[in-house]
């Protein structure tokens, strides 16, 4: 189909844009994110799936973007943390959570952590202190100790369950 | 790190995946969900010269509960398979040890028969495999064979599947009505590999356990001649344990407390599934 390393075209979106590019095989989503498409709120720590910084959604499920070849996800919906803001351009609701809770310090996890609790509070809007820790296992936070974490992820729950009638 | 270049396939259909993988030989290596493969590549521990992604090819997925069997297609990824109600109902156990395997978010892209393929001794899916009986399909452009897990395993990351073929299923066997089971392993952190794991079967006076990271694949024990429906026998089946098991110490842990925890686990795992069994 390609010689070693020759183009490979592929289609998918990101955030609600469409991009079709000419990448490189080997080119890992996390790289062709922060590289070709300039999107650099995906970060990238250890690249062999362990931190979790790197997480994005994948047809709205978290994956790693280190572990995927961008060229495997042709027809795909990609969602980074830049897509998980609200419309107007604000900060989204896990994003005002991990702010109002002091959710992190460095900030390098961060995005992992957003996407990954944004799919999360989806599927399990009302969970537990435990149910939250459970949530972020997968993904490694060396300055907060998690406490304010786990306090976030609750706190987003509450920001995104529809409003009590007046 | 970044992964060594390749030349990449992405077929469309079986028949071509199949065409492809035969002309490709030995050179030809299967993508499908990447969780091992991926890094693998990118500590440069593993170099494949050709790359056939089978993401796209219709057909290979799907999680299917039939009489007596649960069958999961190639694509059939590990979170599919451990939230599908109907192969929970069927068995439990698939759930049981999905729980134990990396994180959910690696979940939602592993495929558990690539994990068969891939034979990492560390691996719960293996085990599981073993524990019920179950089988392989595997497909090449020549013709279709079923290779039973007992033949499937053949080494430390080592599988039966051949050059030119591609494993389009795996089917597990039910355990007979009225049975329990369990998994249970200990990991140094959550989501890590199994520094010892335990799966178990009890079925009426039978009791079956299979081990991982205690040898060069699944450990398959009958441990029935210690049980007498009721009660294990609990220094015979350490016996039974201590002369099937291999462990080898590294970083993680000693061959000690491996075998250690082998004792421990196999205990509490036939325990647990005991509590559950009719």
């Amino acid at each position: 189909m390609s010689q070693v390393d020759a183009p490979v075209p592929v289609s998918f979106t990101v955030n609600g844009a469409p991009y079709s590019l000419d990448l490189p095989a080997r080119r890992l989503l996390s790289d062709a994110l922060r590289h070709d498409l300039r999107l650099t709120g995906t970060h990238v720590g250890c690249e062999h799936g362990v931190c979790g910084a790197c997480t994005v959604l994948v047809d709205g499920a978290p994956m790693r973007s280190c572990l995927l070849f961008a060229v495997s996800l042709d027809g795909a919906a990609i969602t980074t943390t830049e897509g998980c803001r609200d419309p107007d351009g604000g900060m989204g609701p896990v994003q005002q959570a991990f702010h109002e809770c002091h959710a992190l310090q460095c900030g390098f996890c961060t995005p992992g952590f957003v996407t990954t609790v944004t799919a999360y509070l989806r599927d399990h809007p009302d969970p537990t202190a435990e149910d939250a820790r459970e949530a972020i296992s997968g993904n490694l936070c060396r300055c907060t100790g998690y406490v304010n974490i786990v306090a976030a992820v609750q706190r987003a729950a509450e920001l995104l369950a529809p409003q009590d009638q007046p | 790190m970044k992964p060594p270049a390749f030349t990449y396939h992405r077929p469309r259909s079986l028949e071509d995946t199949l065409d492809v993988l035969g002309s490709l030989g030995e050179r030809g290596k299967v993508l499908a969900g990447g969780q091992s493969l991926v890094p693998l590549m990118s500590m440069r521990l593993s170099a494949p010269e050709e790359i056939v992604d089978v993401n796209h090819v219709p057909g290979l997925g799907g999680v299917v509960v039939e009489t007596g069997v649960v069958r999961l297609g190639a694509l059939a990824r590990h979170s599919e398979v451990e939230h599908d109600e109907a192969a929970f109902a069927a068995i439990p156990l698939l759930r049981q040890a999905l729980r134990h395997v990396a994180h959910p978010t690696i979940r939602n892209r592993g495929t558990t028969v690539g994990s068969l393929v891939h034979a990492d001794p560390a691996a719960e899916m293996p085990a599981v495999l073993m524990l019920l009986d179950g089988f392989v399909t595997l497909r090449s452009a020549a013709g279709t064979r079923d290779v039973a897990a007992a033949d499937f395993f053949t080494g430390p990351m080592e599988s039966a599947t051949r050059a030119g073929e591609l494993a389009v299923s795996a089917t597990f066997r039910r355990p007979p009505a009225g049975s329990g089971s369990s998994f249970v392993e200990v990991a140094r952190r959550q989501g890590d590999y199994a520094v010892c794991g335990v799966g178990a079967v009890v079925s009426g006076d039978r009791v079956l356990v299979a081990l991982v990271s205690v040898g060069d694949g699944p450990v398959l024990i009958d441990l029935s001649a210690t049980y007498d429906g009721s009660v294990l026998d609990h220094d015979a089946a350490r016996d039974l344990v201590d002369a099937s098991i291999d462990p080898e110490g590294d970083i993680h842990a000693s061959a000690d407390y491996r075998r250690h925890l082998a004792h421990v686990l196999v205990a509490r795992a036939v325990a647990e599934a005991r509590t559950v069994a009719a």
